[in-house]
């Protein structure tokens, strides 16, 4: 009972508080006489998703599926990268400057540079977003797969386990928690990198993702337009988090119970 | 039991019995220090146990115990002396219970690591983890375990491993003084069920008398073997029996302590 009530209130809690900053927006716009090419006010951003409905529909699931996809190659890459870097000190050499070095790359020059290579298609648009997202995804599970406690290994040796199985067995479990944190960081950068992989690569499709068409909106002084279709990204972001976070519970349950937190 | 007659308080490192199971000669071991140095673990070990005895290794902290069963279980080498031994397991101070797997898959860790699947692991350690008193803990997840209640897990662990030489490292060093004398009679009644050669490493001094067949003491740093007991006494040992009282002296005296001095 007392947790059901917990639960609401823990539900509610951000409701409330976007509730609260959505009023004090229409307020402000209201009062201070905005003029809504400028700043629409929410009912205005509401009233344009509304009849804009099919084209922003459209584009989201062009937006979808490149984060979707992108994520995807990303966390392939990211976390093969990061078994080498924890199997090979070699590896861990070669790789782990570059890693870094590319972040440092300005990811929206790439993007053109890209298509030069690849054309127009989804491929380098997944490229862009995959090096937006891998780099939190190699350091956590890097860090997690060194988290095992020093005596493990030894312990699992006189237990006559190969490699493969120490890491089966204890450092690819202890490493999960850990992982899905990266995960977590990448797919909340996942959405912005889908949005600079859209506005930095042309595109010769009908409907080329939100990124896209906020771009061209705010061009085109549709404003209101180019809310409603941020305030579609910003619901995607935060949905795809909690999913995260509940498959999280499922996957590793062992990690909220005893961190206590769990959502 | 081979009944040995000697001075229970032997000075100088023990022959090795032709029957041992268990025979360490003269090994030595160092370490490099970070800065270049060498630093002495162990210097001139010699230590024999026969086959179902349990042997007692007792020191100070730091005077090499837990170098001494890495060796036993083939994770380091001597740098001179050589070791003869079955095949051994591990049991390390902490219990290194795995937390994302509950406590019977833990217990049969071994089995899985031997290619049995899961459910088959399970079944074949199911009826030895009843009998070692965790019925109604198979599903539950280490953290929820009490202390004395992991370590019996880690030690059935050890136990499935199926080896012949169990090597305990200080297995209840952690655990609060009741529940460490409750894991001591369990230990005890749990090997009278289930014999194996144990190599036990404990700075606890009572805990060594009341369970070991033979206990070894070292010296701090670097581990010289400073003395060796028999303990031919009645099994179950009781704590306040004048006879263990007297071990327990004749021990600490050789490591200079207690009323010995």
């Amino acid at each position: 009972m007392s947790a059901r009530i917990l639960w609401v209130r823990g539900g509610l809690a951000p409701i409330v508080l976007a509730a609260a900053l959505l009023g004090a927006w229409e307020l402000y716009v209201d009062l201070a006489g905005v003029e809504s090419d400028l700043l629409p006010a929410p009912h205005a951003v509401a009233s344009a998703l509304w009849s804009n409905g099919g084209l922003v529909w459209r584009n989201f699931t062009v937006t979808a599926e490149q984060v979707v996809l992108g994520l995807a190659l990303a966390l392939a890459c990211g976390f093969a990268l990061a078994v080498a870097i924890h199997l090979s000190p070699l590896l861990r050499r070669a790789i782990y400057p570059l890693a870094v070095g590319s972040q440092a790359v300005p990811i929206p020059v790439i993007g053109v540079l890209l298509v030069f290579w690849w054309g127009f298609g989804l491929f380098p648009k997944l490229v862009v977003i995959a090096l937006i997202c891998f780099f939190p995804v190699v350091v956590t599970t890097v860090d997690g797969l060194a988290s095992v406690d020093p005596e493990q290994p030894k312990l699992l040796h006189t237990l006559d386990a190969s490699r493969w199985q120490t890491f089966r067995f204890a450092e690819l479990p202890a490493a999960l928690p850990a992982a899905l944190s990266g995960v977590r960081i990448a797919l909340a950068v996942g959405v912005i990198g889908a949005f600079i992989a859209e506005t930095s690569t042309p595109s010769t499709e009908a409907y080329s993702g939100l990124g896209h068409e906020i771009i061209t909106d705010a061009g085109g002084f549709q404003t209101a337009r180019a809310y409603a279709a941020t305030a579609v990204l910003f619901v995607f972001a935060v949905t795809c988090f909690y999913a995260l976070a509940l498959a999280e519970r499922r996957l590793a349950p062992w990690s909220s119970q005893s961190r206590g937190d769990t959502r | 039991m081979p009944a040995e007659l000697q001075a229970p308080l032997q000075p100088q490192a023990q022959r090795a019995a032709p029957a041992a199971e268990l025979v360490v000669e003269d090994v030595s071991r160092s370490y490099r220090t970070a800065r270049g140095g060498q630093v002495a673990a162990l210097e001139g070990i010699s230590l024999h146990a026969a086959h179902g005895e349990l042997l007692a290794v007792v020191g100070p902290s730091g005077c090499g115990k837990s170098t001494l069963l890495e060796l036993l279980c083939g994770l380091q080498s001597p740098d001179s002396g050589s070791i003869s031994c079955p095949p051994a397991v591990l049991m390390p101070q902490r219990d290194l219970l795995l937390a994302w797997l509950n406590a019977l898959d833990n217990a049969a860790l071994a089995l899985r690591i031997a290619g049995l699947s899961r459910r088959q692991a399970r079944a074949r350690a199911a009826m030895l983890f009843v009998e070692l008193g965790l019925d109604g803990f198979q599903d539950a997840r280490p953290h929820e375990l009490s202390g004395g209640m992991r370590q019996r897990v880690a030690f059935l662990r050890t136990l499935l491993a199926g080896k012949p030489l169990l090597c305990l490292d200080e297995p209840f060093g952690a655990l609060d003084a009741i529940t460490r004398c409750e894991m001591q009679d369990w230990l005890a009644q749990t090997l009278t069920h289930e014999p194996r050669t144990v190599v036990l490493v404990t700075h606890d001094v009572e805990e060594a008398i009341l369970l070991a067949d033979r206990v070894a003491v070292l010296s701090p740093r670097p581990g010289r073997v400073i003395a060796q007991l028999e303990v031919e006494l009645e099994r179950p040992r009781v704590r306040t029996d004048l006879d263990v009282i007297a071990l327990r002296e004749r021990a600490l005296a050789a490591l200079g302590v207690g009323a010995g001095r």
